[in-house]
């Protein structure tokens, strides 16, 4: 996808309402929940942090570091993980997407796709750090995720766009 | 819109770094306290609250695929169902008469326990308890079922199926409790040998579904097929109850302990309901007379727990 594609579309969009947003938080909250077993929990794509990203980098003055840590802190309840664990790697996360914002909206979708890879790497270390420090061993699993959510990226970016722009077609 | 925000006409509040700075240590002080201390089980069965509705939808895939399954088995194999009936129907009998022998044995033994003088062991009550999902994260070997506070789960009771044993209740949410079962990482059970009465502690090995005896001598008398039952000796898991089978016994001269593998013998990782046991009876307090041995016991205790 050229450069200008998706800049062009990117002026067309609507606002986005919060309603959406909120929404799409909790369905990714909500596929995580979904009772994945085994194999399927180590492929087992994070939505939320995906679906974080994205927010963090099209709307980072909706949804920023300090929704993304709460949101971390609902997950960490949901999973029954430490407190603090996954809200520490989607901060990070967080701060990723913020920071690269304007860069990430020039480029095309390869490339995006790319710097999400590195941003998710750096999140999935600091849950790995944090596993390291409280049961003393580090596992690579982890990273396992890390490269489905990467290979989620795309697919999710164009329907997030999709259906952002969807009402404006019809007018 | 968003374009403008370089400029900084309009405050926006502190910068990503500082932002980022302060959930960062906010998180990591949380998750100290949380590792260490252990304060904020109040805050998580608050915070449970407002999660529990996303998780209770969440289940619900899982629930149809059973009722699915369900209904294909009634509709498409009464042959089966029929044949499963009988044999069901069979055992019953057979373990009917089982029943009644193990009845005089009770009347016995509470005969022979009144003759010397032994405090009668007494019966448990259990309550049906049906598994949510299991906790999502692969090192943990732990469910979370559908009773928490308001059906008076306590934190420490013992979870079995209709074989043996299958955890431990760790954590009691007012609508959902944490079960740690056996083959968690480090998860400890006293048992004995049922065959020679020795005494064990079995530990879950976490990555598999499967548990080790650790600290037994090469010259252990531990055999392959042995069955292990709980001991009753700690306190929290009721005497008596299979555990575990023993599978594989490594025996090398090079180390002192030999290397014994054990499968659980409960449906550890298989069924969808589980029974918590209450009502346990009570031990004789612990001699008090040595206070450095009590708080290794503590110590020990809440490492369990964890």
């Amino acid at each position: 996808m050229p450069y200008t594609a998706i800049h062009a579309r990117s002026e067309i969009q609507r606002p986005v309402s919060n309603t959406f947003i909120i929404l799409t938080v909790l369905t990714a909250l909500l596929i995580n929940g979904l009772p994945w077993e085994g194999i399927w929990l180590k492929l087992r794509p994070d939505f939320v942090a995906v679906v974080l990203l994205y927010w963090c980098m099209h709307k980072p003055w909706r949804l920023g570091i300090g929704i993304s840590w709460t949101v971390g802190i609902l997950a960490d309840v949901a999973d029954a993980s430490l407190f603090g664990q996954h809200a520490l790697a989607y901060t990070v996360l967080a701060f990723g997407g913020v920071v690269l914002n304007h860069r990430l909206q020039m480029f095309d979708l390869r490339q995006q796709t790319t710097h999400v890879f590195g941003i998710l790497v750096i999140a999935y270390s600091v849950y790995a750090m944090v596993h390291w420090l409280v049961n003393g061993y580090v596992s690579w699993m982890y990273f396992l995720g890390c490269l489905t959510s990467t290979l989620l990226w795309p697919p999710l970016c164009i329907m997030f766009q999709a259906m952002r722009q969807k009402p404006v077609d019809r007018e | 819109m968003e374009s403008t925000q370089s400029f900084r006409f309009f405050n926006r509040g502190p910068s990503p770094m500082v932002r980022l700075v302060f959930f960062a240590v906010l998180s990591m002080l949380l998750l100290f306290v949380d590792a260490r201390f252990r304060y904020l089980e109040s805050t998580r069965s608050v915070l449970s609250i407002l999660v529990s509705p996303i998780q209770r939808v969440a289940a619900w895939p899982g629930d149809l695929w059973h009722l699915v399954g369900d209904l294909y088995v009634t509709q498409s194999r009464q042959h089966s169902l029929i044949a499963e009936n009988e044999g069901l129907n069979l055992q019953h009998q057979l373990d009917a008469a089982q029943l009644l022998q193990l009845q005089s044995l009770l009347a016995e033994n509470q005969q022979l326990r009144n003759l010397v003088e032994l405090p009668l062991s007494k019966d448990f009550t259990t309550q049906l308890v049906e598994i949510l999902y299991a906790e999502r994260d692969v090192f943990k070997r732990r469910v979370l079922v559908n009773k928490g506070e308001n059906a008076n789960i306590r934190i420490g009771q013992v979870v079995m199926d209709d074989v043996g044993i299958v955890g431990q209740i760790t954590r009691v949410y007012p609508w959902l409790s944490e079960i740690t079962l056996i083959t968690d990482k480090d998860h400890a059970v006293p048992i004995q040998i049922s065959r020679n009465g020795l005494r064990a502690i079995v530990f879950g090995a976490g990555d598999t579904s499967q548990l080790s005896l650790r600290y037994m001598p090469v010259s252990a008398d531990v055999q392959a097929g042995d069955i292990l039952v709980t001991s009753g000796i700690d306190g929290i898991y009721p005497p008596g109850i299979p555990v575990a089978k023993v599978i594989k016994v490594e025996r090398d001269p090079a180390y002192p302990f030999a290397n014994v593998t054990c499968l659980p013998v409960a449906g550890v990782d298989t069924h969808r309901h589980l029974l918590v046991l209450s009502d346990m009876p009570e031990l004789p307090e612990r001699p008090t007379e040595m206070s450095t041995q009590g708080s290794v016991d503590k110590r020990a205790k809440t490492k369990r727990k964890n």
